[in-house]
């Protein structure tokens, strides 16, 4: 892609503890190229890393590999716009809400505006607590609502909850939108977290940077000619076939192209440049994505 | 050194074992004592001063719960229904109708010279307009070149023109936001509803982004509408304190004639628990007479009339979700516990009763850690508050300062929509604070409402709403309760009742002079009682003469 279209916008929920701010230093290590933002909520410490500190002035952090951190401090709407504005540009802001803020209030204003493009809200939940939580007398129906928000939910410390199956089957009634990834360490590979895949960092391979010892499949798949783009993208956030990711790059039946995204339930099509290449990306749970139910369904669209 | 003795028509000390003086004595900025001529003569030298021989004096009124803001919003448009004097005591009248609220804005854009500057204003109050709401239509017969905003008086609603919605790239179909309702056309009527919705038009419709940090000319207006309403020390609620506005403050305030003691809070935002202990430490110690730093304020839910307060069942009356958490009660209770640890103070704005459950239960948990005896830690609002609460908060040792202006400008409001009759009488629960031994102030939230303690008093004493009806005779509280609580009460919760709040032997000569006698006019006449001006600190303020 040549021009620079909108700024991908990620929200990252959930409640104190569940480990938003390890998931943070996670994709700053595996960033490889990308140049993140990272904007910290109202009430929190600095959540990076001190190895990954370069130098620091009043309203910004610098990160390695071109990365920043600023806090949001009083106002959202101007800090991201300061990240737009800075040069060079940030290819992705990762927002980090604090944990009592809604994801999707959070989403809703970034989606109005300009020169931004929510690309999802990724809500984490602690499995050793997040049952108890989403029945506390003050946090409870805070804590349903996030999770119910979420496009994506990383269940987190798995290694530390005995009773993962039962947390991950609860979660699938308290947000049955969501797709769910167990992760550890909230380890999460960035391609899942982060949608939008810019010129910088090549889009991965199918069965590419994709460990498949932690369950994760991708595949790539040709868009039928003469499919409409929103017909596709509905197909492909579809929870039967249980996709996390989709994205790519499609001809539209009356000319010009589309990018398609999909996180979870949530798609989006916008206007993509005449020299970007057609071709989708999928990635799924191994055991939850039927990749050739996927391909027999994008044919009959 | 020369003492001034001024007598006076009457005075109210507040000093119960002589609630009434004729005469005060003031040196040094402190008042040497009240009482007769003859009494005071055994001070020394001194010179009578009659100027204020026809009027009353009180006890300098102390708003416990305000904003600076105050005097920046007058920078905006006053578009509010009720009739409001500004800074310069110039009375804006209300205005009844959209047509009206269209009529000021225009006047005022024609006043503009850039034809691109944006306009705002603020306290639109469109429940009044008999359910018709305001829409950009109604807006860009202001202007259709320049982008108009129009702050909602609770502070919840921003309309906005069709020009500012083009600015904003809103002027579109397939905006899918549950703050911006659609017309017929598929386009945004211009109404943005919520914190979310008002955030991208902010910019674009001239309101400066750190309104709540204040300003230079917005903290001299305030000090001006202090004058005007008798009060001498305000507490400015709310501030995040940057370091250039606590230079800006310290230097403004410590001008010779600067009339007001400002009391300002630190909120709780961006920044640690541990990280808020240390600053507010630090700003403690810079503290001047005029300028009271050190206090912590924390926010746990929103506003009853914006449905985001955090209710306990059985819920809003009209059946609206279950608010919003301001502050994680991880946070709470940590700030909780450091506070007391460091001998902090923390002012905490809790609106629903679920609110007030959790600061409560912090509180609990963090004094059996720290037990502190005179924390003074005041629960703000606390609008809901039943008797069981109250019972606690005596025995945890909290203050609250209630909120009986709710009465007047929303208590219909609250008894048809949010709370529901049985609450809406029970709110701001002033008589069972009292009768339970809860230190108690009352306030006005200014800008929420307008700078009156006198007016909060009235609101306290009438429990009246717009339409006229009483809200909850039961919680009425007397006229002389309402004065000490405007007086002493709110000097409590600020922990400057040995400073301030009654006229007494050693105490800053801070007074309220009164064209009318509060304590004889009536409690139905309270909110019309004249005021002079002020004398702050042993200087005198006459409102008329202010300088602008
Ligand atoms: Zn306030």
């Amino acid at each position: 892609m040549t021009a620079a279209g909108p700024l991908p916008v990620t929200v990252v929920g959930g409640y104190l503890g569940a480990g938003k701010t390890t998931l943070v230093n996670s994709l700053l290590r595996q960033a490889n190229g990308r140049r993140l933002a990272i904007m910290v909520n109202e009430f929190g410490a600095l959540p990076i890393d001190a190895s990954l500190v370069e130098a620091a002035d009043e309203r910004i952090v610098s990160l390695v590999g071109g990365c920043v951190c600023c806090s949001y401090g009083e106002d959202l709407v101007s800090s991201l716009a300061m990240l737009e504005a800075l040069a060079p540009r940030p290819d992705h802001v990762l927002l980090e809400a604090s944990g009592v803020a809604f994801p999707g209030a959070i989403a809703g204003t970034v989606g109005l505006l300009q020169g931004f493009a929510l690309d999802g809200a990724v809500v984490l939940a602690d499995a050793e607590t997040v049952r108890g939580r989403a029945h506390d007398r003050y946090l409870g129906s805070t804590v349903r609502r996030q999770l119910d928000q979420a496009d994506l939910i990383l269940l987190n410390k798995c290694d530390l909850a005995g009773d993962a199956d039962e947390v991950e089957a609860w979660l699938g009634e308290a947000a049955p939108d969501a797709r769910l990834l167990r992760t550890t360490r909230a380890e999460a590979p960035i391609d899942i977290v982060l949608g939008a895949w810019t010129g910088r960092a090549a889009p991965p391979a199918a069965g590419g940077p994709f460990d498949h010892t932690q369950g994760y499949a991708a595949a790539a798949l040709d868009p039928p000619e003469g499919a409409e783009p929103e017909a596709l993208a509905r197909i492909l956030a579809d929870a039967a076939h249980g996709l996390l990711r989709a994205k790519g790059f499609m001809r539209r039946p009356g000319g010009g192209m589309a990018a398609i995204q999909t996180v979870g339930s949530r798609w989006t099509v916008t206007d993509a440049p005449a020299d970007a290449p057609a071709g989708l990306i999928c990635i799924g749970l191994e055991a939850r994505t039927d990749f050739a139910a996927l391909r027999r369904a994008v044919l009959d669209c | 050194m020369t003492a001034t003795i001024y007598p006076a028509a009457r005075i109210i000390t507040m000093n119960p074992a002589r609630p009434h003086a004729t005469h005060v004595a003031v040196r040094e900025g402190r008042i040497l004592g009240a009482g007769t001529l003859e009494e005071l003569a055994g001070w020394g030298d001194y010179r009578l001063d009659g100027r204020f021989a026809d009027k009353v004096l009180m006890p300098g009124l102390v708003e416990g719960h305000s904003h600076v803001m105050e005097g920046s919003l007058w920078a905006y448009v006053y578009c509010g229904f009720f009739d409001r004097m500004d800074p310069e005591g110039r009375v804006w009248a209300g205005l009844k109708s959209i047509d009206a609220v269209v009529e000021r804005l225009a006047e005022a854009a024609g006043a503009l010279e850039d034809p691109a500057a944006p306009l705002a204003g603020w306290s639109l109050d469109a429940i009044y307009y008999g359910g018709r709401r305001v829409n950009r239509h109604d807006l860009d017969r202001v202007s259709e070149e320049r982008a108009v905003g129009v702050l909602n008086a609770s502070g919840h609603i921003l309309n906005v023109n069709t020009r500012a919605l083009e600015l904003a790239g809103l002027l579109r179909t397939g905006v899918n936001h549950p703050g911006i309702p659609l017309g017929a056309d598929g386009l945004p009527t211009g109404e943005m509803k919520g914190p979310d919705a008002m955030a991208p038009l902010g910019v674009h419709t001239g309101f400066d982004r750190d309104l709540l940090a204040c300003d230079e000319p917005g903290l001299r207006r305030f000090a001006r509408l202090c004058v005007r309403t008798g009060v001498t020390t305000a507490a400015d609620l709310a501030n995040l304190l940057p370091e250039d506005a606590v230079e800006m403050m310290l230097r403004v305030t410590g001008e010779p004639d600067y009339p007001a003691r400002i009391v300002s809070l630190r909120r709780f935002y961006g920044l640690t628990p541990e990280e808020l202990i240390d600053r507010a430490l630090e700003l403690r110690g810079r503290s001047r007479d005029r300028l009271r730093l050190g206090i912590i304020k924390v926010v746990a839910d929103g506003s009853i009339q914006g449905f985001s307060a955090r209710l306990r069942w059985p819920g809003y009356y009209n059946g609206a979700p279950e608010g919003l958490w301001y502050v994680p009660p991880e946070h709470l209770l940590e700030i909780y516990e450091r506070a007391l640890a460091a001998g902090l103070r923390v002012h905490t704005h809790t609106n629903g009763d679920e609110a007030t459950d959790l600061a409560l239960d912090c509180m609990e948990s963090a004094l059996r850690k720290h037990p502190a005896p005179d924390h003074r830690f005041t629960l703000q609002h606390c609008q809901l508050a039943d008797a069981a609460q109250f019972r606690r908060i005596r025995a945890l040792g909290l203050c609250v300062n209630l909120f009986p202006n709710h009465h007047f400008y929303w208590g219909d409001q609250h008894y048809a929509v949010t709370v529901g009759p049985e609450r809406a009488e029970r709110m701001n629960a002033c008589a069972t604070a009292l009768r339970e031994g809860v230190p108690l102030a009352i306030h006005s939230d200014a800008p929420v409402t307008p700078l009156g303690p006198l007016f909060t008093a009235w609101c306290a004493v009438n429990r009246r709403t717009a339409s006229g009806r009483t809200l909850g005779e039961h919680e009425r509280i007397g006229t002389a309760d309402a004065l000490r609580t405007i007086t002493l009460g709110a000097a409590y919760t600020l922990g400057l009742d040995g400073e301030v709040g009654s006229i007494e032997t050693g105490k800053r000569a801070d007074f309220a002079v009164l064209e009318d006698d509060p304590e004889t006019v009536g409690g139905e006449r309270l909110k019309d009682v004249r005021v002079w001006g002020t004398v702050q600190g042993g200087r005198i303020f006459r409102a008329a003469d202010l300088g602008t």
